[in-house]
């Protein structure tokens, strides 16, 4: 069973920090198809978090299709992970190209490049808007 | 669902208001942070909650109903800041006086609490250290079975592994029973990651009630040229702000979505202690729902 942890520094919220840490399992595949997670009362007992913070994570993992709750079984998983398929990598990094072309061209050094691109990823994990 | 509303429920203690023109509702399931300074009027609040003490304007009513009456009182646990236990008593004998007073009581629950915390029945109270005591009390608490369980600094004098095992015994409980926990705490750190809801109290007044992450989504912090301050201040609702001749900080209660801002100001989230602290710098500022019609 995937044993959670905190990074409780990270500025990433909780929920997904949780939901990262299944779909890593996932790619590894320390988790598999038909494997239980941990209820809630089981996560919160070990990390002292408040319960609805692990439901939501499962929620978010549900609508993913990655994992399936069966009422009074437990949450299970549906399918492992791949990570994003190759054609998507060379797409994304096409793109991320371009936009670094861009960012140099408008004076950007490879330090302000960084600072602004960290800063976008976290600003984009704390809000929990996107979690793609 | 609400378990508690405060409308403009005040208190006085001779001629200083401890707590005034306090409107508050708490939906149900939430675990709820209380937070302020010192002499802020969270003792008081709870009191007034649980029915210890009586309002002198206002109302306060707990599952619909006035505070302080027997039936709101059987689905209310209330545990004091000062851990009330009788230190002369067995923790066995804790438990049986705990059982004589409350109808909902559950026997079971407490032996199989304080078993797994290895907590001996047979054990004087007195002869506990702080974190067994704070966890005789708050097994106590629990096996009353609460729809609404009121803590008064649960975790003061606690050391930071009783503090770690008190919450997560706490957070187990309300994953198994789903009830309402509100507790009050001056450390903001210790309420990280366990809270839902947050409630800033400050000189006698609410300054914030809400959604923790919601809370967190919707304030920014923004760093800039000091001479673009005063326009970004202007489209903004600042909770706090520090400036020198170069360059301002604004901690901004900004909504869901960042401004569209000069690309010389700099936007990142808040975390909680930030939030908290910028609002209890400010008294004067406020970060409240909407009044909602009674019956909603």
């Amino acid at each position: 069973m995937i044993d959670f942890r905190l990074d409780r520094g990270s500025g990433v919220a909780t929920y997904l920090q949780l939901v990262h840490q299944v779909r890593h399992a996932l790619r590894l595949g320390v988790l598999q198809p038909g494997d239980r997670l941990p209820t809630a009362k089981e996560v919160v007992d070990k990390l002292a978090i408040n319960p609805n913070t692990v439901l939501k994570a499962y929620r978010e993992l549900e609508r993913e299709g990655l994992v399936a709750g069966r009422p009074g079984l437990g949450t299970f998983v549906q399918r492992s992970l791949g990570g994003a398929s190759a054609t998507d990598h060379a797409r994304l990094r096409d793109s991320l190209t371009g936009w670094v072309r861009d960012a140099r061209s408008a004076g950007l050094d490879s330090e302000d490049l960084e600072a602004l691109f960290a800063a976008v990823v976290l600003d984009s994990f704390r809000v929990g808007e996107d979690t793609a | 669902m609400t378990v508690f509303t405060a409308t403009g429920l005040g208190k006085r203690y001779r001629r200083t208001w401890a707590l005034k023109d306090c409107s508050l509702s708490i939906p149900a399931g939430r675990v709820v942070a209380l937070v302020g300074p010192n002499g802020a009027g969270k003792t008081t609040l709870l009191h007034l909650v649980v029915g210890l003490l009586t309002p002198t304007a206002g109302t306060v009513t707990a599952f619909g109903q006035a505070a302080g009456t027997t039936e709101t009182l059987a689905r209310i646990a209330f545990l004091a800041q000062d851990k009330p236990l009788y230190d002369g008593f067995s923790v066995a004998d804790m438990l049986r006086f705990g059982a004589h007073l409350n109808p909902r009581w559950d026997q079971e629950l407490a032996e199989k609490r304080l078993a797994e915390l290895e907590i001996p029945l047979d054990r004087k109270v007195g002869k506990l250290s702080g974190g067994q005591q704070a966890q005789v009390a708050l097994t106590v608490a629990l096996a009353k079975r609460p729809d609404l369980l009121v803590l008064d600094e649960p975790l003061a004098n606690l050391d930071p592994l009783a503090r770690h095992e008190v919450m997560r015994g706490l957070m187990a409980a309300v994953a198994e029973t789903g009830m309402t926990v509100v507790l009050s705490s001056h450390v903001v750190s210790d309420l990280e990651n366990t809270c839902d809801w947050l409630v800033v109290l400050n000189r006698g007044s609410v300054q914030v009630s809400g959604d923790i992450e919601e809370l967190l989504a919707e304030h920014r912090l923004l760093t800039g040229p000091a001479e673009l301050a005063d326009g970004v201040a202007a489209r903004v609702t600042t909770v706090d702000e520090s400036r020198t001749d170069r360059q301002a900080t604004l901690l901004a209660r900004t909504g869901a979505a960042a401004p569209p801002l000069d690309p010389k100001w700099t936007v990142r989230g808040v975390g909680l202690e930030e939030l908290v602290l910028a609002y209890l710098r400010r008294p004067e500022a406020a970060s409240l729902p909407r009044p909602v019609l009674a019956g909603t």
